[in-house]
């Protein structure tokens, strides 16, 4: 009797699903014969979401794999991994609207793309008018994958699992979406192209990505605490070449991260994809120049982090900037985060083990501050005379007033997910907890939360 | 009989049994290890983070032989792992009671 009605619920349930998926698949029909889809955009598009997939599994899976200690690998690398999991589900059934649906200046309604209705061959003419609206959904599900993925340097080797699978639920619905909206949504506060309140500046996420994660990983290793036995013992990365092959593969995605930004193949994916390019290798030879005059060794690791730090410096400006301005700025980010690392940590204590905020937050910072400066309509026509204040057109060429509009938007940035880190953190820690206990730690993630071993034999 | 315990620098373990065998060893067992004695360790730079690391990669080999080839063994050695430099090495010399060989079941000298 029990079982009959048990069953008769979860047929109830399914119909009740599969309405809905109809109903998606319904909308979609019409949709398919009407099209301004341009064939070369959309392969481009579609090419860059693979690459960005690419970027957290394996890219930033082994970057941080290789820096954590034998025992600790697989678990690092399956946070970045799980998210792949987690967060496309999350942006299957609410996430997409909350972040690009219509709304207010701050959110998207939770509602308008539940289970995706209504995201089909169409092309969004807000957002690309070229592309199939699912494109540029998939394309922005991959972002909303990896930033979490980043904060997860942060707590290495010490969180539960359950814990981080709260935790990075919870925020990226409650920070990432929100911020993504905010950006780079319809109608968001800070939209410069299409009706903000604030014009900021943001090709690819310096403020959604690359500070909102870098800050709430610092705010992660205060809260969670250093590693047991930090700084005393050392706890050396257990494979360079892991993170090396990291790096590498970061930085091929990173093209689809930043050009792929354009949603587009046209000339402004070709500056995005230059500067993206040379900002890397300009932040690789500032740090290891850097460290090689300042330590007596230019270490390998260290020219890898500087790529890194490059790639996220650009982040916000390519797209925005000339080549020298990219130049410049991978340069600045190269060395400021190479003190952020050696420096900043140092002198504060806190153990951010795989130096998120020094790297992703540092850099991003830099980046979006000298944006307000070298912003150039030779790189961008767009930003000459898009956004209007009442009637009048404002420009937001690079200069003082662009610089303020930055700052706004950086400290904003900070301040909201910092706080609301702080608060999900205490939440997760009050329900679950957040650390494994002392002898788990010991013992290593892989065999206490994951029953593996990454080396046997 | 007696056992010769040699702690060694790795790169020298090819030099030390070729030595040993012109004298007329015909078998040693090697384990890799870590230590550190007078030499102590050296740093290590990760991300601007220096790190001292105090044990070093050693090799320890050993031999048992027959007493009156233990001179002459150790000679072999000391010839073949010296650098002059700190951190060459030690060796220790220990009495052995009995050796068995597992296959034939020999006692003594003709066991090793």
């Amino acid at each position: 009797m029990t079982h009959t009605t048990r069953s008769g619920r979860c047929a109830w349930l399914f119909a009740a699903a599969f309405a809905c998926l109809g109903a998606t698949l319904h909308a979609q029909v019409p949709a398919a014969a009407s099209t301004k889809i341009d064939s070369g955009d959309n392969a481009w598009m579609l090419t860059s979401a693979a690459l960005v997939l690419m970027m957290t599994g394996p890219g930033l899976a082994l970057f941080y794999g290789g820096l954590v200690r034998t025992k600790n690998v697989l678990a690092t690398m399956m946070q970045s991994f799980f998210l792949i999991a987690m967060i496309s589900l999350i942006w299957f059934l609410f996430g997409y609207g909350v972040a690009f649906g219509k709304g207010n200046a701050f959110i998207g309604n939770p509602l308008s793309h539940l289970f995706l209705h209504g995201v089909g061959a169409v092309p969004d003419p807000d957002y690309a008018p070229t592309i199939p609206a699912q494109t540029f959904m998939v394309y922005q599900m991959m972002f909303a994958i990896i930033t979490p993925g980043l904060i997860t340097g942060a707590f290495a080797e010490r969180m539960r699992f359950s814990a981080y699978v709260a935790f990075t639920a919870l925020w990226t619905i409650v920070v990432y979406f929100p911020l993504a909206h905010m950006v780079w949504g319809k109608g968001g506060y800070f939209n410069w192209a299409l009706g903000g309140h604030i014009p900021v500046l943001d090709f690819a996420g310096g403020t959604v990505v690359h500070i909102s994660s870098g800050v709430s990983a610092l705010v992660c290793a205060i809260v969670l605490g250093p590693r047991r036995g930090f700084p005393r013992e050392p706890m050396l990365p257990h494979n360079v070449v892991l993170s090396l092959i990291g790096t590498g593969l970061l930085w091929v995605g990173w093209f689809g991260f930043n050009a792929g930004s354009a949603l587009a193949s046209g000339a402004l994916a070709s500056s995005a994809f230059a500067a993206t390019h040379f900002a890397g290798a300009a932040g690789g030879f500032a740090w290891s120049v850097g460290e090689w005059i300042h330590k007596g060794k230019p270490s390998v690791l260290g020219t890898a982090s500087g790529m890194v730090a490059g790639l996220a410096t650009i982040t916000p400006a390519s797209g925005f900037v000339t080549v020298p301005g990219a130049v410049l700025i991978g340069l600045a980010g190269g060395f400021v985060c190479y003190l952020c690392v050696t420096h900043v940590k140092t002198m504060f204590g806190y153990d951010d083990s795989l130096d998120v905020f020094g790297v992703h937050c540092c850099g991003s910072i830099v980046g979006m501050l000298l944006l307000g400066f070298l912003a150039s309509a030779e790189a961008n026509p767009a930003i000459a005379n898009t956004f209007k204040k009442g009637d009048a057109v404002v420009s937001l060429v690079g200069g003082g007033g662009q610089f303020v509009n930055q700052l706004i938007a950086v400290v904003v940035t900070a301040v909201a997910a910092g706080l609301i880190t702080f608060v999900l953190l205490k939440i997760v820690n009050a329900v679950i907890g957040l650390r494994v206990d002392a002898e788990s730690e010991h013992a290593g993630l892989d065999v206490s939360e994951h029953g593996e071993n990454a080396y046997n034999q | 009989m007696k056992k010769i315990e040699a702690i060694i620098k790795p790169f020298k373990l090819e030099e030390v049994k070729s030595a040993l065998q012109e004298v007329g060893v015909e078998g040693m067992t090697v384990t890799e290890g870590k230590g550190f004695g007078r030499q102590k360790g050296h740093t290590e730079i990760y991300r601007g983070s220096e790190y001292t690391i105090d044990f070093l990669p050693k090799l320890k080999l050993e031999v048992i032989l027959p007493d009156d080839m233990i001179e002459t063994a150790v000679q072999a050695i000391i010839r073949s792992a010296q650098t002059g430099k700190i951190g060459d090495g030690k060796i220790f010399i220990l009495p052995i009671e009995d050796a068995i060989r597992i296959r034939t079941e020999e006692h003594g000298d003709g066991a090793v």
